[in-house]
Parts: structure tokens; C-alpha cells; sequence
């Protein structure tokens, strides 16, 4: 990480009490919770812990991951297992915008380390490390269902595909002079750049 | 033209609505299975189809069904595999994203075969904005009376549920699936027992791939022994093939099995070529973890018979010629491309993915990488090709799931065919990516 930072109103210094569902999360939580019987409640973890990342800040800080034990009456040793098992999940603090650069064989093979290297120059960054205004962390990803529309980036939920050097600075200026967190709650985007 | 059972209506405007997917004869497999047929008579058809599981594993679909254990009073569930991640795979991102109602329309009438009151589609989180449009999808199911109580004025009531996942390859895998459904880390269980006897929440559960389900419904409609009719021996219907690399019309296709490959990589009806008027080198027939075969091979079985896109011609010959239908996933490669570095790029995958809990796939697949990274550096001594195959040969039937061979396979092809350019890089000490050049530059067809 070359700098940290959590881009949230929700959410500042990591303090418990700050950590909380609004009203309008709590309803999500409380829909998904319904799609399984009652006494099956942990099922809903993995959704939860998606809906708990958009709202603080990004990321999963240890104290959000406990907050999600308790919505769930589940302890925070069984949060913390599977937040640290899928890759979607942050556990460090990241960027507003995520970019995620996928690398595998069809992409690689349609110019996916040529992308990297453009954005890596673009935004003075390296893989994994984030630029110094908090904007944007670039990673790559393994296979992301693009393979006939490489290559690709996604951002939030946002896929941005068949790109070309151009497409690709469009796509960071957009989203810088938006500044914006994105989520993969997000959806806006979708391949409209 | 080949027959499309699947996808023939994906250019029609608004098809993604229960409006128009009505319109066009949509949700017919649910009226004719709740209104005219016992489950059991479904299932019969299913059976009758000859219809295997698109997944990859291919495994007869109503033989699976068969396996369900029905004990009074213990809810079953059906599980729609909708984790698709095996590179060079996005076809059931296609189906779910353009025909929605396609999937929910199979898992209805799917469900009422099983006898199950309510069903889960997994999606991978990656795919997070085809949740959002299935949900919206199933929002109009539930308001025309299609999912909830009394379905179409019957006695059957089914409830469809979609959980994202969090980014996990393992998690197509049916247990890991279903340890992730229930809110854990995907780590695959040991078997017996199946998941038709103890499943989800250790209920009996039918877990089948997105186009499996899809496919149900022409099959209750134009019945199982039509169906069959369709396609060459044991390789029944239609399949979809997801197209990438460099041809000139990459994207998804829906076939009749026993197109031959040739047709179908140079026929303008499918990808139309190879791209920049290069020749091909190399194909991965379907998705990552099948071996992948050169030219000649691909094209022409050992025995000199061209090759057809079907479950047994690409096995012929078995992987010392051969390589598998898998899900479809059809990678093509040009001459300039790099074997070594494409393995890399599959080491890298298997190795990311892997969930650690058998020690030979968890410290294989680093291994794996780790070498053919000295190959790319330009460190690795002639011997490190036979450190391979000995690291792959030593995952390949020790670990509870099929990532340890998903894993193992491919390292084991591109040596098997490819050796002579796993030598020369580390003959030259270096490594020089001829295939890195203007890829960005896409010439349409």
C-alpha cells in the first residue's frame, strides 16, 4: 500500500460506534437474511460482507467484520475465515476505485499486460499499490467471464471491455472526475465506456 | 444453419423481459410440466435426452436427477452452478445476462421435477450486475404468478432465491459451492456423501450448471427422444461454446454437437479464422483445465478422422492425443503465441485458486508457477521441464476435489506437445515474448 485511505462519509477512524447499518442497508440485510430459514442465517455472510464494504468505506477493518458477527449472531472468528478466503473481499484499506485488470490466458493473449503497463504508467502506481490522492488502487484478476470481449477491466461492478489505450483513459477520467467510492454494488458503468 | 435450442432468440429486442420472452413461447416448459406431467415423467424425459452437464464434467443430467434421496419430511433443493470462472468460459454470462428468464423458466420446471420448494442460483460476485438482472427477472416471475404459491393455479409452490458469491474459482465446484452457500469458506467436501443425499444444509440437493437447467425446458417441450435426435451418439442437443483468442469473431455460439472443429474455427458462421491472416498454433478445446492440443491434433484425430466438436471425438485418443469437451471454453491461439507464457498464465490461475486444503495442490500449484516464472526470467535449466512433470504428475489423483487435476492437466499437455519450446527457452537462457505485440490492434472479420 502506498498510501491509505477509506473515502466514506459513513465511516471515519475505525470507531466502533461509527459502525452501523443505516436504515436503507439494514433493509438489504434484512431482504437477504429472508432468502434462507431462520435457523440458516449465516448462509446470508457472504452477501452481507459485500453490502457491508460499500457502506464503510471499501474495505472490511476488523471492526465492521464484528459488527457483521452480531447482525448475524455469528462469531467474528467465522467472518473473518471467509472474508480472508475470497478475493473480493478488502481486509486493508484501497482506493475509491478499484481497478481490476484481468490477466489470464484469453486476455493476456489479446494485450492484458499491455493494458497493466498503460495504466501502471497513467497513474504512476505499480500492481497493489494505490495513487497518492486516494483515487484508484490498481490490481489485476484472475479469469472474469470476458475471455470473447478481452481485454478487460472492472471497476465496482462495472465492466469495461474490448479495451484500447484510448477506451482505458477514458474510462480513469470519468471516474476521477467523479471521485467517487465504487462499489461493486455499482452498476452504472456497465460497458457504457 | 445448425439447430439453437438455447439462444435463438438472444437478437430479439426486450427479450430480457417476461413480456417479450412470453411473446416468443417462453415459461411453455412450465405450463406443459405443472399442468400435463407427474415430476417423475419430467425426469423421465431429462433421462431420455441424453442431456450431460454443461458444467465441464459432463455427467449424465438425469441420472444425477435420479440420485436425489426423497425421505418425507426433509426439504430438497436444487442449485443452479451459476460460478462460472474456468478460463476461456463466459457462455452462462451470456444465457443469464441477454435470456434471463431462460434459467428461471428451467429451474421452475427443474425444481418441479425434484419435488424441491425452493432453489438457489450461485453467481460468482465478479458478476455482480447479472445477479442484479436475474433478480429482476425473478421479480417479474413472482408478480405473473410463476414462482411463489400455486404456481399457475397448481399445487406446486417454489421460491428462487440468488446469493452472490465472493471470488473464489473452487466455488464451481459443487461442495465448495454449497459450503459457500451456507456462508463458509469454499473448501470442497470429501464424498460420499453426495450432495443428492446430503447437500445444502445437509438436505438432499441437485446442483447443475446454469445451460443444464436452461436446456430442461426445450426438452419438455419437444420431448426427450427428439432431443436426442440432435447431436451424434452420447453427445446429445446443442452446446454452447464460448469463442476467444485470436479468431476474428470471438464470442458465444451455440452448436449442434458434432460440428467439426474445423468448421467451427474457420466457417464464418462461428469465428471466422484466425485473425491478422495468421495460422493457428494451438487450441484449448474447453476452458483451462483440459489439455491443450496443437494444430494437427485439434483438427484431425491420431487416426487421421477429422475431429468433431462432441464429448468423445476431442477425447480420442485420450490425453496422449486428445483432450476434452469440458464447458466449452474454446481458447485458440495464433503461431506467435507462447506456450510457456500462456502455461504461466494457467499456473498463476490454478495457484491463486487453489484452496489450500489438500497439501498437494496447495504447494503444487506455487511450485508450478514458481518454475515456469524461471522460465519467463530466463533461469531455468533443461532439467526444470522434467521437475514439472514431476510436480503435476504428483497432484493428479491426490486431492479431494478436481482442482488438483484442473491444475495438473494443462502443465501436463503443453509439455507433452509443446516440450521442445520449454527446452529452448531454457536453452537460451532467455525468454523472448514474441507473442507480445500489438494485440490491442483487432482486425474484425
Amino acid at each position: 500500500m502506498s498510501s491509505q485511505t477509506h473515502g466514506t462519509q459513513h465511516f471515519d477512524k475505525n470507531k466502533r460506534a461509527d459502525i452501523k447499518f443505516n436504515a436503507e442497508a439494514m433493509a438489504i440485510v434484512q431482504t437477504i437474511i429472508s432468502h434462507y430459514p431462520p435457523e440458516k442465517i449465516k448462509s446470508a455472510l457472504l452477501p452481507v460482507l459485500h453490502v457491508a464494504q460499500a457502506e464503510f468505506g471499501g474495505w472490511l477493518s476488523p471492526e465492521t467484520m464484528d459488527y457483521v458477527a452480531s447482525v448475524l449472531k455469528i462469531k467474528p472468528i467465522e467472518v473473518f475465515e471467509v472474508a480472508s478466503f475470497y478475493t473480493m473481499y478488502n481486509l486493508v484499506p484501497v482506493g475509491k476505485c478499484v481497478i481490476e485488470v484481468c490477466q489470464t490466458s484469453s486476455c493476456w493473449l489479446c494485450g492484458a499486460e499491455d493494458i497493466i503497463k498503460h495504466i501502471e504508467k497513467k497513474l504512476n502506481i505499480k500492481v497493489g499499490e494505490t495513487t497518492k490522492d486516494g483515487m484508484f488502487t490498481l490490481k489485476t484478476a484472475e479469469c472474469l467471464g470476458s475471455c470473447g470481449t478481452a481485454p478487460m477491466i472492472q471497476v465496482g461492478a462495472s465492466f469495461h471491455e474490448n479495451l484500447t489505450y484510448e477506451k482505458v483513459d477514458k474510462i480513469l477520467d470519468k471516474y476521477k472526475s467523479e471521485g467517487k467510492q465504487r462499489n461493486y454494488t455499482d452498476l452504472d458503468y456497465h460497458n457504457t465506456i | 444453419m445448425g439447430k439453437k435450442l438455447l439462444i435463438h432468440n438472444d437478437k430479439v429486442p426486450g427479450i430480457a423481459t417476461l413480456e417479450v420472452y412470453r411473446a416468443h413461447g417462453g415459461y411453455a416448459s412450465v405450463e406443459k410440466a405443472l399442468k400435463t406431467m407427474t415430476p417423475d415423467q419430467v425426469t423421465d424425459e431429462v433421462k431420455k435426452s441424453g442431456l450431460r452437464g454443461r458444467g465441464g464434467a459432463g455427467f449424465p443430467t438425469g441420472l444425477k436427477w435420479s440420485f436425489l434421496a426423497k425421505p418425507e419430511g426433509v426439504p430438497r433443493y436444487l442449485v443452479c452452478n451459476a460460478d462460472e470462472s474456468e478460463p476461456g468460459t463466459f457462455k452462462d454470462r451470456y444465457l443469464m445476462e441477454v435470456i434471463p428468464h431462460a434459467l428461471i423458466e428451467g429451474m421452475i420446471t427443474s425444481s418441479y421435477a425434484l419435488g424441491a420448494k425452493s432453489s438457489y442460483i450461485y453467481i460468482r460476485g465478479e458478476y455482480f450486475y447479472v445477479a442484479r438482472i436475474i433478480e429482476t427477472a425473478i421479480k417479474e416471475a413472482y408478480a405473473a404468478g410463476l414462482l411463489g404459491q400455486n404456481i399457475l393455479g397448481t399445487n406446486f409452490s417454489h421460491d428462487c432465491y440468488v446469493q452472490v458469491g465472493g471470488g473464489a474459482y473452487i466455488c464451481g465446484e459443487e461442495t465448495a459451492l454449497l459450503e459457500s452457500l451456507e456462508g463458509k469458506r469454499g473448501n470442497p467436501r470429501i464424498k460420499p456423501p453426495f450432495p443428492a443425499v446430503a447437500g445444502l444444509w445437509g438436505c438432499p440437493t441437485v446442483v447443475n450448471n446454469v445451460e443444464t437447467i436452461a436446456a430442461v425446458c426445450p426438452i419438455v417441450m419437444m420431448g426427450g427422444e427428439e432431443y436426442a435426435k440432435i447431436g451424434i451418439g452420447k453427445s446429445t442437443g446443442t452446446k454452447l461454446i464460448s469463442a476467444s483468442g485470436h479468431i476474428n469473431k470471438p464470442g458465444v455460439y451455440e452448436i449442434e454437437l458434432g460440428v467439426p472443429v474445423e468448421e467451427f474455427i474457420y466457417s464464418e458462421e462461428y469465428c471466422g479464422g484466425i485473425r491478422n491472416g495468421k495460422k493457428m498454433k494451438a487450441v484449448v478445446a474447453g476452458g483451462s483445465s483440459v489439455p491443450i492440443l496443437p494444430t494437427e491434433l485439434i483438427l484431425k484425430t491420431a487416426k487421421g478422422e477429422p475431429r468433431l466438436m462432441t464429448y468423445e471425438s476431442l477425447a480420442d485418443g485420450g490425453f496422449q492425443t486428445g483432450t476434452m469437451l469440458g464447458s466449452g471454453g474454446f481458447i485458440v491461439m495464433d503461431e506467435d503465441t507462447s506456450i510457456v507464457k500462456n502455461l504461466f498464465t494457467f499456473a498463476r490461475f490454478y495457484h491463486h485458486e487453489s484452496c489450500g486444503q489438500c497439501s498437494p495442490c496447495r504447494e503444487g500449484t506455487g511450485w508450478m508457477e514458481k518454475i515456469l516464472k524461471k522460465f519467463l526470467n530466463g533461469t531455468a535449466n533443461e532439467s526444470d521441464v522434467e521437475l514439472l512433470w514431476d510436480i503435476q504428475s504428483k497432484i493428479e489423483g491426490k486431492t479431494i476435489c478436481p482442482l488438483g487435476e484442473a491444475a495438473a492437466w494443462p502443465v501436463a499437455a503443453a509439455i507433452r506437445h509443446f516440450k521442445n519450446e520449454f527446452l529452448e527457452v531454457a536453452k537460451s537462457k532467455k525468454f523472448v515474448d514474441v507473442s507480445h505485440y500489438n494485440r490491442l490492434n483487432k482486425v474484425t472479420a
